[in-house]
C-alpha cells in the first residue's frame, strides 16, 4: 500500500514550496499506517513544451532516452523529496508536445494509483493541484476533498479529515468514507516539515495509457514580462480600502508602496468600485500575500480580506474606527483619517532621506 | 448561443463568523445573501457574449427556495431565464450537486435537440471551496473543461480561456459544448439597470426537485479557527501619529 502525492516544479525544475508542504501532509497518513510515498512528477519535457504543435499520442513514450531521471525532478529535487520522506519518485511520462495537461495527468495518477495500491492521493491546493484532483476525483468516481488541514486514519476505508472553508476563516471537521481518498492540501496550514530520517527514494518513469480525449484539453504557455513588485511576493503591502474615499486617493497609496518598495493592495470594495483593477486585490478572491508589514488603509478587516493577508508578519492599521475588526488582528494602529495621514507620512519620509 | 450559468447563494459575512448552536453551520440569522463573487463574474461573462452573439442565458442555483433571490439577481443583469433546483436546506456535497445540473443539461438537450454550448460555473464556492463542481459536470456530460479562467474570448473556432499560473499565461483551447470555471478579475460585473429590477421581479422561475444523494464525507462540525486575538497597539491619532509611524517603519528596517 502507498500514499501518491503528486509534486508540482517551477520553471527551473525545482520542487514547488506547497508541494513540500503536501508531501508532509502525505506522511500525516503514511507514518501512521508505515504506508511509502511515492512522489508523482511530471516530466520535464512535458513540463516545459506546451503548445509546440498540436499533441498526439503517435509516439508516445517510443524514445527511450524519454523520461530519464535528468529530465524528472532532477538530482536535487531526488534529495529533497528524500529529505521529506519520500521512498519513490515517479516520473509521469506525457506525450512530447502535450504539457500541462490536467486530464492526462489525472489519467496517469489513476493508473499509477492503482498499480501503487494507494490508500490515498494527494496534491497541494494550487490551481494545478485542485484541477487535476477534480479530474481524478471525476475519472475514478470517488469523493474529493480540497483544503485539508489535518488527516487521521480511523478504519480501513475512513479518514478523520479537517478542511477549510471560506478561505481558511472557518474549519470543517468530517468524516471521510473512500476506498481512495483523494485530498488537497490546505498550504497555508500545513508548514513543511523534514522527515525525522532522509530516505533515498527509488527513482522510475511511469507512462500512462492515454486516450485522445485525455490530451485534448491542454495548457498552452507564455511568459510574460511582469513589471514591478509582484504583489504576492512583495515584502511589504500598503493596502487601501473603501475609506480611501476614491481613485485619486491612491496616489499617496502608490507613493507609500514606492517608498518602502512595496506593492499596492486593495480590498475588495475598491475593485467593485472600480477604483483601482483586480489584480490588486488581497483576499480570499483576490491574491493571498504574506509580507514582512502589511499597512491596512482604510480597511475594515472582513474575513474575507483577512483570509489574504492573515499570515503577515507584521499588520498596521489606519483607520477612523477604533472597533473596526482589523483592529483586532492588526498589531500597531493609527486612529484618524488615512487621507491627512498618508500623505503626512509620505512627506515625512521623503524629507527624511533627502 | 445558449449559455448555462451556475451561482450559488452565500451569506455576506462580514468582520466575524458566528456558528449555529449545533456548530453545524454559519449563523446567518443577522446576515444578508449574495451571489459566490466568482459566479457574479460567471453571470457577467455570459451575458456579455449572449449581447455580442445573441442566444439565451439561463441562470441555475440549486440551494433553499429562498436561493431564487440570487437567482432574479442573474435576471437583474441580463440573464433570460432561471432554474431553482430546490433543496430542503440540507447541504449539498460536490458530486450530488453536479449530478443535479448535469440532469438539467441534458433534459434541455433531450427537449431542445441541442445542449447548452458553454456551461459557466465560479471556481470554488465562497463558503465550501470544494473545487470541482465545474469539472464533475465536465466528465459527466462528456464536455472538454478548464478552471480558474482569467480571460474568455469566445468565436467560431470555440473557447479561447487563459489564466495565470506561476507567472505563466495559460491558454486553453476548447470546442463547444464546453464547461469552464471562472475566477473574480475576468470582467467587473455591471450593476443591474432599473429596467432589469423590474424584469427580475416578475421573472418565472422554472423549479426542479432534485434528490440529495451522499458522497462519502459526513460532517462532524464546523469550528472559528482560533487565531491570535491581538489588540492593536495605538501609536496615535491623525497625523500627530506621523513620527511614531515613521519610526516604527524604522526599527521593522523597511526604510532604505
Ligand atoms: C464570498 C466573498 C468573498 C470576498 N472576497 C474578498 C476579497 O478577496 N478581498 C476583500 O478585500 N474583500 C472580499 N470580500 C468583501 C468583504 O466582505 C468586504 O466587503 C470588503 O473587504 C470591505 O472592503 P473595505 O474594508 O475596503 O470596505 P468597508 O468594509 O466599507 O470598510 C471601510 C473602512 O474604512 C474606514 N474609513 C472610512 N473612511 C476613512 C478615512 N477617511 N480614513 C481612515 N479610515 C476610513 C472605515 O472605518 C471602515 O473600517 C468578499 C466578500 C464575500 C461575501
Amino acid at each position: 500500500m502507498s500514499v501518491v502525492c503528486f509534486v508540482e516544479q517551477d520553471a527551473e525544475g525545482v520542487i514547488v514550496d506547497s508541494s513540500l508542504r503536501a508531501v508532509t501532509f502525505a506522511r500525516m497518513l503514511s507514518d501512521q499506517s508505515g504506508e511509502e510515498i511515492v512522489a508523482v512528477a511530471l516530466s520535464a519535457r512535458a513540463r516545459g513544451s506546451g503548445g509546440a504543435g498540436p499533441g498526439s499520442l503517435d509516439g508516445a513514450g517510443r524514445n527511450p532516452a524519454e523520461g530519464s531521471l535528468s529530465e524528472g525532478v532532477g538530482q536535487q529535487g531526488h534529495e529533497v523529496l528524500g529529505a521529506y520522506g519520500v521512498g519513490d519518485v515517479c516520473l509521469l511520462v506525457l506525450p512530447r508536445t502535450v504539457g500541462y495537461a490536467p486530464r492526462a495527468l489525472a489519467t496517469g495518477l489513476a493508473q499509477l494509483a492503482g498499480a501503487a495500491r494507494a490508500s490515498a492521493v494527494i496534491a497541494a491546493s494550487t490551481d494545478h493541484g485542485n484541477e487535476v484532483m477534480a479530474h481524478l476525483a471525476a475519472l475514478s468516481h470517488l469523493p474529493m476533498v480540497a483544503n485539508c488541514s489535518e488527516a487521521r486514519r480511523v478504519g480501513p476505508t475512513t479518514l478523520q479529515l479537517s478542511r477549510q472553508r471560506w478561505g481558511g476563516s472557518l474549519i470543517e471537521d468530517s468524516v471521510l468514507e473512500a476506498a481512495v481518498a483523494l485530498l488537497t492540501v490546505a498550504t497555508d496550514e500545513v508548514a513543511p516539515v523534514l522527515a525525522p530520517a532522509a530516505s533515498e527514494p527509488a527513482a522510475r518513469t511511469f507512462t500512462p495509457e492515454l486516450a485522445e480525449t485525455d490530451i485534448a484539453v491542454r495548457a498552452i504557455e507564455s511568459r510574460d514580462a511582469t513589471s514591478g513588485v509582484s504583489l504576492a511576493n512583495a515584502k511589504v503591502v500598503v493596502s487601501g480600502g473603501r475609506g480611501i474615499g476614491g481613485a485619486e486617493g491612491f496616489a499617496a497609496v502608490e507613493q507609500l508602496a514606492g517608498l518602502l518598495g512595496g506593492a499596492v493592495g486593495v480590498s475588495r470594495a475598491v475593485t467593485s468600485l472600480g477604483w483601482r483593477p483586480h489584480s490588486e486585490q488581497v483576499g480570499q478572491t483576490g491574491t493571498r500575500v504574506s509580507p514582512d508589514l502589511y499597512i491596512a488603509c482604510g480597511i475594515s478587516g472582513a474575513i474575507q480580506h483577512l483570509a489574504g493577508c492573515q499570515s503577515a508578519k507584521v499588520m498596521v492599521a489606519i483607520n477612523t474606527d477604533p472597533q473596526a475588526p482589523i483592529m483586532g488582528r492588526a498589531d500597531y494602529a493609527v486612529i484618524g483619517d488615512v487621507n491627512a495621514i498618508l500623505p503626512a507620512l509620505v512627506d515625512a519620509l521623503s524629507q527624511r532621506s533627502r | 448561443m445558449d449559455i448555462l450559468v451556475c451561482i450559488k447563494r452565500v451569506p455576506m459575512v462580514g468582520g466575524r463568523i458566528s456558528l449555529t448552536p449545533d456548530g453545524r453551520g454559519v449563523d446567518t440569522e443577522m446576515l444578508g445573501f449574495t451571489m459566490s463573487p466568482h459566479e457574479e463574474c460567471a453571470v457577467e461573462a455570459a451575458v456579455r457574449l449572449v449581447e455580442r452573439d445573441g442566444g439565451s442565458v439561463t441562470a441555475l442555483t440549486l440551494g433553499p427556495p429562498e436561493a431564487t433571490d440570487q437567482l432574479r439577481d442573474a435576471i437583474a443583469v441580463g440573464a433570460n431565464a432561471a432554474i431553482l433546483l430546490k433543496t430542503d436546506g440540507r447541504e449539498w456535497g460536490p458530486t450530488a450537486t453536479a449530478a443535479a445540473i448535469t440532469a438539467v443539461a441534458e433534459q434541455h438537450q433531450a427537449q431542445t435537440g441541442r445542449p447548452y454550448d458553454l456551461l459557466l460555473f465560479g471556481n470554488e464556492a465562497a463558503d465550501t471551496g470544494d473545487y470541482q463542481v465545474a469539472v464533475r459536470v465536465a466528465h459527466l456530460l462528456g464536455h472538454p473543461c478548464a478552471t480558474g479562467i482569467k480571460q474568455l474570448e469566445v468565436d467560431v473556432h470555440g473557447v479561447h480561456a487563459r489564466r495565470e499560473y506561476r507567472g505563466v499565461t495559460e491558454l486553453f483551447e476548447l470546442p463547444l459544448p464546453a464547461v469552464l470555471s471562472v475566477k473574480e478579475g475576468i470582467n467587473l460585473p455591471r450593476y443591474p439597470s432599473l429596467p432589469g429590477r423590474m424584469r427580475a421581479k416578475k421573472a418565472q422561475i422554472d423549479e426542479v426537485d432534485p434528490e440529495w444523494q451522499g458522497d462519502g464525507l459526513k460532517l462532524d462540525g464546523l469550528r472559528v479557527p482560533i487565531s491570535e486575538r491581538r489588540q492593536a497597539a495605538i501609536l496615535g491619532h491623525g497625523v500627530e501619529a506621523v513620527p511614531a509611524l515613521v519610526d516604527l517603519l524604522e526599527r521593522l528596517g523597511v526604510l532604505s
